[in-house]
């Protein structure tokens, strides 16, 4: 288990194994997309109460949920960085930043049409939506902070500490909503409780979520593969790969 | 791997690290301990009740729509309602224009305005809220029609 996670932490052993997953995810991925959209969005009863503008939650639920995953993801590569100094750690926070951003800044979109309708306002300044705007600045302040400094070593140690600071800021969205009054209800779709609507429903939602997860998989890992091909460009395997092209 | 196995650097570096979390979770904490509050959208109907909300000042008020307190003007589009926080207290809302499309009685509102010198929210804009439970209109109706049998025709109650 430990020879693993150092081998796999060797760029070259990642960019082999990930060449052989990636188009097994891709492929996933869509499948599950296109599935779960067309089921959410054209065969899924309507809501009682909202009737057809509920169907947005096929795309506002699981981008919100992957939005804070693949935070916590990156955090947990921070944390590998900060301690063994491993450099796809640094690799890997670098190419999840704008991923994560993008998938935050659909959330935010999604949720403010879904809000016009059913709420009556695109924004509010409640807890909820008020967190996640903080997480998508934390996003892009990772992004900013990278480019910002010349020293890739040195930035690689700032952003990661960063990135941990700004973890703090995960609980505050995922209980917003339980510890103040906010306008945002609280959470239908959660692994540990069943959720608060039928199977007709659910099972799209999960359906979408898990293709989502399997998007950001599948951009992370291509994402880091030309970053490592960057980075390792004077090496002799990459320079053997390129040739092989 | 045990921690203390772990090379000296390294295990400094994973404490480090906690100590990153820790002391921003600790601020973080105390911010929000002392905005306290402030961080809540709106007063609930007991805490405008007791006078906790200020006068003369914009507030959001939140609650239930009391089920029967809608009362709409005949000739101007104004309506009052009453929300409770489904105890005993309740505040009396008075808002002149669109209601949005899911604002009805027994639903979630936020409502932001002023409170007059008779306890009433004068709102300038009524928000609705909604619950996180979705199910298909032949549910809901089927669950309707079975709580008014066994309430014996009873709708709302």
């Amino acid at each position: 288990m430990w020879n693993w996670f150092h081998k796999l932490g060797a760029p070259r052993s990642f960019f082999e194994i990930s060449g052989r997953l990636l188009p097994w995810t891709g492929v996933i991925a869509v499948l599950l997309l296109v599935t779960g959209a067309v089921w959410g969005l054209a065969f899924a009863p309507p809501d009682y109460q909202q009737g057809n503008s509920a169907r947005i939650m096929y795309v506002h639920v699981p981008a919100s949920i992957l939005a804070q995953s693949s935070y916590l993801m990156m955090a947990g590569a921070a944390v590998v960085f900060m301690v063994w100094r491993m450099k796809l750690a640094d690799i890997a926070i670098q190419c999840a930043a704008p991923i994560g951003a993008s998938i935050t800044f659909l959330a935010l979109v999604t949720g403010a049409i879904w809000g016009k309708p059913t709420w009556g306002t695109w924004w509010v300044w409640d807890a909820r939506l008020t967190s996640t705007l903080v997480q998508l600045f934390l996003f892009i302040g990772v992004i900013a902070l990278r480019s910002a400094m010349e020293n890739r070593e040195s930035a690689g140690r700032a952003v990661s500490v960063l990135v941990l600071v700004g973890v703090v800021n995960i609980p505050v969205i995922k209980y917003s909503v339980d510890w103040w009054f906010t306008l945002h209800q609280s959470s239908s779709f959660s692994m540990t409780e069943k959720p608060a609507m039928p199977f007709s429903m659910w099972m799209p939602l999960l359906i979408m979520v898990l293709g989502y997860y399997a998007f950001f998989f599948t951009v992370w890992m291509m994402r880091i593969r030309s970053e490592i091909l960057v980075r390792e460009s004077r090496t002799r395997w990459v320079q053997e790969w390129v040739a092989g092209r | 791997m045990k921690f203390g196995k772990m090379k000296p650097h390294r295990r400094n570096r994973l404490m480090i690290a906690g100590l990153v979390v820790v002391s921003a979770a600790v601020a973080v904490t105390l911010a929000f301990q002392a905005l306290d509050e402030n961080i809540n959208l709106f007063y609930s109907p007991a805490q405008i009740v007791n006078g906790e909300a200020p006068q003369d000042a914009l507030i959001r008020a939140g609650g239930m729509v009391v089920a029967g307190s809608v009362r709409r003007s005949e000739t101007d589009l104004k309506v009052q309602f009453d929300v409770s926080d489904m105890k005993e207290a309740a505040v009396t809302i008075e808002y002149e224009g669109i209601l949005p499309d899911l604002f009805r009685e027994g639903q979630g509102i936020v409502a932001r305005g002023r409170l007059n010198d008779d306890g009433i929210l004068i709102a300038e804009e009524v928000l609705a809220k909604h619950d996180e439970n979705y199910m298909p209109p032949e549910v809901a109706k089927t669950l309707a029609d079975a709580h008014e049998e066994a309430t014996g025709g009873q709708p709302g109650s």
